[in-house]
């Protein structure tokens, strides 16, 4: 059996699926869902470098670089922002984070 | 030879009684800190009416025996496009005849009030005000344009209506000034209406200019009507004269103006400012010439008021009302005139009028001194023997009013009569009719003012609002006394003009040349003034001639009538009275004029009011527009607002379904 792109889709699909699911069961943790949003940049990035093997065009590859590396600033604030939140609301409960409520 | 008038001579004569207002105003008062006392103040202000008679009588010569004219615009004030407002001076016949009235009658009205106003606190701010009327009226009548004639015209409005409520802690003052200022609105409205289709159409304000294009103007119709302009004009500037004037339905703040000190009752309210709409007219006869509808409307409205103010004089009691409706419809009888195309009969009864009808108010003022102060002529009677110089004048502006031979008011009146007598308009019967009647009428109430007033026994002890209270004061003092000089002798020179003005003046002024160029008549359609001066033989003939006619003896039989009904058995009238009860509840209460301004009109404007502002205002635009609007937003957000529940993974799938459907739609739907 020899590994084809679709195989390289389908797993990028059920990482992001997998993502998706694991933001919209989560209620606890906020730090899950950061991982979550991480897994789904990963799932792209599973997509671009399938797409830059199969395609034998390296702009693909490049790309995921920078993902990575955003990914990286992002979680890096995300996870201050999140210090922050702990010290001001004592909790980082998802269910308990609702000052958006209109 | 042709003597030019002087511009900065006739500048003069308006602003000396300004320069006088001027000072009395500011510096005599509390305004300006009170810095000129009473003597000097009435010196000042009659010192500036003395300058501006003297300028007004010798432009009056000029006028009438050299014959000069002067018509110039002395200042720019704006220009707007093409329309200029200008402030300029036309000085012929008419406007030097009406100089010369407004500064003698202000002239003896100020020396009067030296005696009148004498224990007023208001002594100075009078003088300011009669002063200010004799400015505002000067431009009124010297006017070239229509801009300053509105500008006079406004100006003697405002001073009427500070000397209505000259006495400005009495309620009945406010209201009466308050109503005056309200009818001339109205009146004014129309005015300015007129005013502005003039200027819209031949672009002018000027007269001379205005008038060049007035048969132009008598061929076109109102836009979007089939209203002639030229008729459309006319009435509108009639309106205007209505409310000054106090033609009927417009004349009922003329009688509450009596609420004023009796010296401008005499002033203002008959002598000159009511006169203003008689003389804009005859200054507009070139347009008003031109449409029959409205010469035809303008005889109506006369006609209605010269014999229906005239019934309204009969009964009153108060003094100064008797005199007040009078005025009213001697009024009525120039607006005819002025309706049957009969211009310079309508000036002449003008001028007549204005002198005796100023000595009758003024009469009437030395008679309410005399009574200290009682205005009821029911309290009154004898007074002649207390007061001989009053009863006598009094007498002769009586005898003057009612039109007796030979008197200034018979020669004004009997022309106004024959003048209506040869008009062809439609309207013309019925102003015939009442004309006739009013010389009844007329004769009727001002005898049986001067018989209750200055004949009979003595009642001044009857008068259940006299102050009883003061033991102390003996009856000496408590009967009539005769006024002091600065009274009489304005009564006295006042009579004389008011005897033999129209024995002299009426062959220059109805049949000479003295108005050839200030009146026009359109003598093809209205030949009326030409077949009253193949009629005219001298001012002798016409009296002599008047014995045989309806008018003497209509005259006579009201004199009659007034003197057995008041004198010889005084229990007629009351008889006549119950007999016509419905009849006198109606006069009474003035036709009901009062009641259905007040009622129909002021409460239907109200109710009109209240109604656009709860229904237009409070309901749609506050409720539904304002409050609608922000409810609406309210309620739309209010629904939204569930959408915000701030948990993260709800937005989260918001978005994801969003890709999905975006996907789906790029996807599947849009290949």
């Amino acid at each position: 059996m020899t590994l084809t792109l679709g195989h390289f889709l389908s797993l990028g699909a059920m990482l992001f699926a997998l993502s998706v699911i694991g933001i919209f069961l989560n209620r606890k943790n906020l730090i899950v869902l950061l991982m979550a949003i991480e897994l789904m940049l990963l799932a792209v990035n599973m997509n671009f470098v399938a797409f830059s093997h199969y395609l034998g065009d390296m702009h693909g590859q490049v790309f995921v670089f920078f993902i990575l590396t955003v990914a990286a600033a992002e979680s890096a604030i995300g996870l201050a922002i999140l210090v922050l939140l702990f010290r001001n609301m004592n909790s980082i409960n998802v269910d308990e984070l609702d000052s958006l409520k209109g | 030879m042709s003597q030019t008038l002087n511009a900065t001579t006739l500048l003069a004569v308006p602003m000396a009684p300004l320069v006088g207002a001027i000072l009395a105003g500011i510096l005599g008062t509390q305004f300006g800190g009170n810095w000129i006392g009473r003597r000097l103040t009435h010196t000042l202000t009659i010192l500036g009416v003395l300058i501006a008679f003297i300028l007004s009588a010798s432009t009056l010569k000029s006028v009438a025996i050299d014959g000069a004219r002067f018509n110039e615009t002395l200042y720019t004030w704006m220009t707007v496009g093409d329309l200029k407002m200008e402030v300029g001076f036309m000085v012929d016949g008419l406007t030097a005849m009406m100089m010369c009235v407004v500064t003698f009658v202000s002239l003896m009205v100020h020396i009067y009030t030296i005696g009148y106003m004498d224990e007023d606190e208001g002594y100075n701010r009078f003088f300011a005000y009669i002063s200010l009327f004799t400015f505002s009226m000067l431009m009124l009548v010297m006017s070239n344009n229509m801009l300053q004639l509105f500008f006079g015209w406004e100006a003697v409005g405002l001073v009427s209506y500070l000397l209505i409520g000259f006495w400005y802690n009495k309620p009945t003052a406010i209201f009466a000034n308050m109503k005056a200022f309200l009818v001339n609105r109205v009146g004014d409205f129309g005015f300015i209406l007129g005013i502005g289709l003039i200027a819209a159409y031949t672009g002018t304000l000027n007269y001379t200019e205005a008038f060049a294009q007035a048969a132009d103007l008598s061929a076109l119709t109102l836009p979007g009507t089939s209203w002639m302009l030229i008729t459309v004009i006319c009435i509108c500037l009639f309106i205007g004269a209505m409310g000054k004037s106090a033609q009927f339905p417009l004349h009922v703040w003329l009688p509450d103006s009596m609420e004023g000190p009796t010296p401008i009752s005499a002033l203002i309210h008959a002598a000159t400012m009511v006169t203003a709409g008689i003389f804009m007219v005859a200054r507009m006869s070139p347009l008003f010439e031109l449409s029959e509808t409205a010469l035809n409307f303008i005889m109506i409205i006369g006609a209605i008021t010269a014999l229906f103010m005239g019934f309204l004089g009969i009964i009153q009691n108060d003094i100064k009302r008797v005199v007040a409706y009078s005025t009213l419809s001697q009024l009525g009888y120039m607006t005819v005139a002025l309706g049957a195309s009969a211009y310079s009969v309508a000036v002449f009864h003008l001028m007549t009028h204005a002198f005796f009808k100023a000595l009758l108010f003024l009469g009437a003022g030395s008679v309410i001194i005399g009574m200290h102060h009682n205005q009821d002529i029911r309290y009154m009677g004898a007074v002649r023997k207390y007061m001989p110089i009053t009863w006598i004048t009094s007498l002769l502006g009586s005898l003057a009013l009612i039109g007796t031979p030979l008197f200034s008011g018979f020669y004004s009146k009997d022309s106004i009569i024959e003048a209506v007598h040869e008009s062809h308009l439609a309207a013309a019967g019925f102003a015939n009719f009442a004309v006739l009647a009013g010389v009844f009428v007329t004769a009727f109430y001002s005898f049986r003012m001067y018989f209750l007033v200055f004949h009979g026994k003595e009642r001044y002890d009857q008068n259940p609002d006299a102050h009883h209270g003061d033991h102390h004061d003996d009856h000496e003092s408590r009967s009539p006394h005769e006024s002091p000089w600065v009274v009489t002798v304005p009564l006295i020179l006042l009579a004389i003009p008011s005897v033999v003005i129209g024995f002299m003046t009426i062959q220059p002024m109805l049949f000479g040349e003295f108005f050839k160029d200030a009146i026009f008549i359109d003598a093809e359609k209205h030949a009326g003034m030409k077949t009253l001066a193949d009629a005219f033989h001298g001012p002798v003939a016409m009296a002599l001639h008047a014995v045989s006619t309806a008018p003497f003896w209509l005259a006579l039989a009201g004199v009659v009538v007034a003197w057995y009904m008041y004198l010889i058995n005084p229990a007629v009238p009351a008889a006549i009275g119950r007999a016509l009860r419905p009849l006198v509840v109606l006069l009474e209460n003035k036709y009901y004029m009062d009641w259905i301004n007040e009622n129909i009109l002021a409460r239907g404007a109200r109710a009109l009011g209240n109604g656009l502002w709860k229904v237009g205002d409070r309901t749609l635009i506050d409720g539904w527009l304002v409050n609608g609007s922000w409810k609406l937003v309210g309620m739309v957000s209010n629904w939204t607002r569930k959408l915000q529940t701030g948990y993260l993974y709800h937005y989260a799938l918001v978005m994801i379904l969003g890709i999905f459907l975006l996907m789906t739609y790029f996807v599947w739907l849009n290949k």
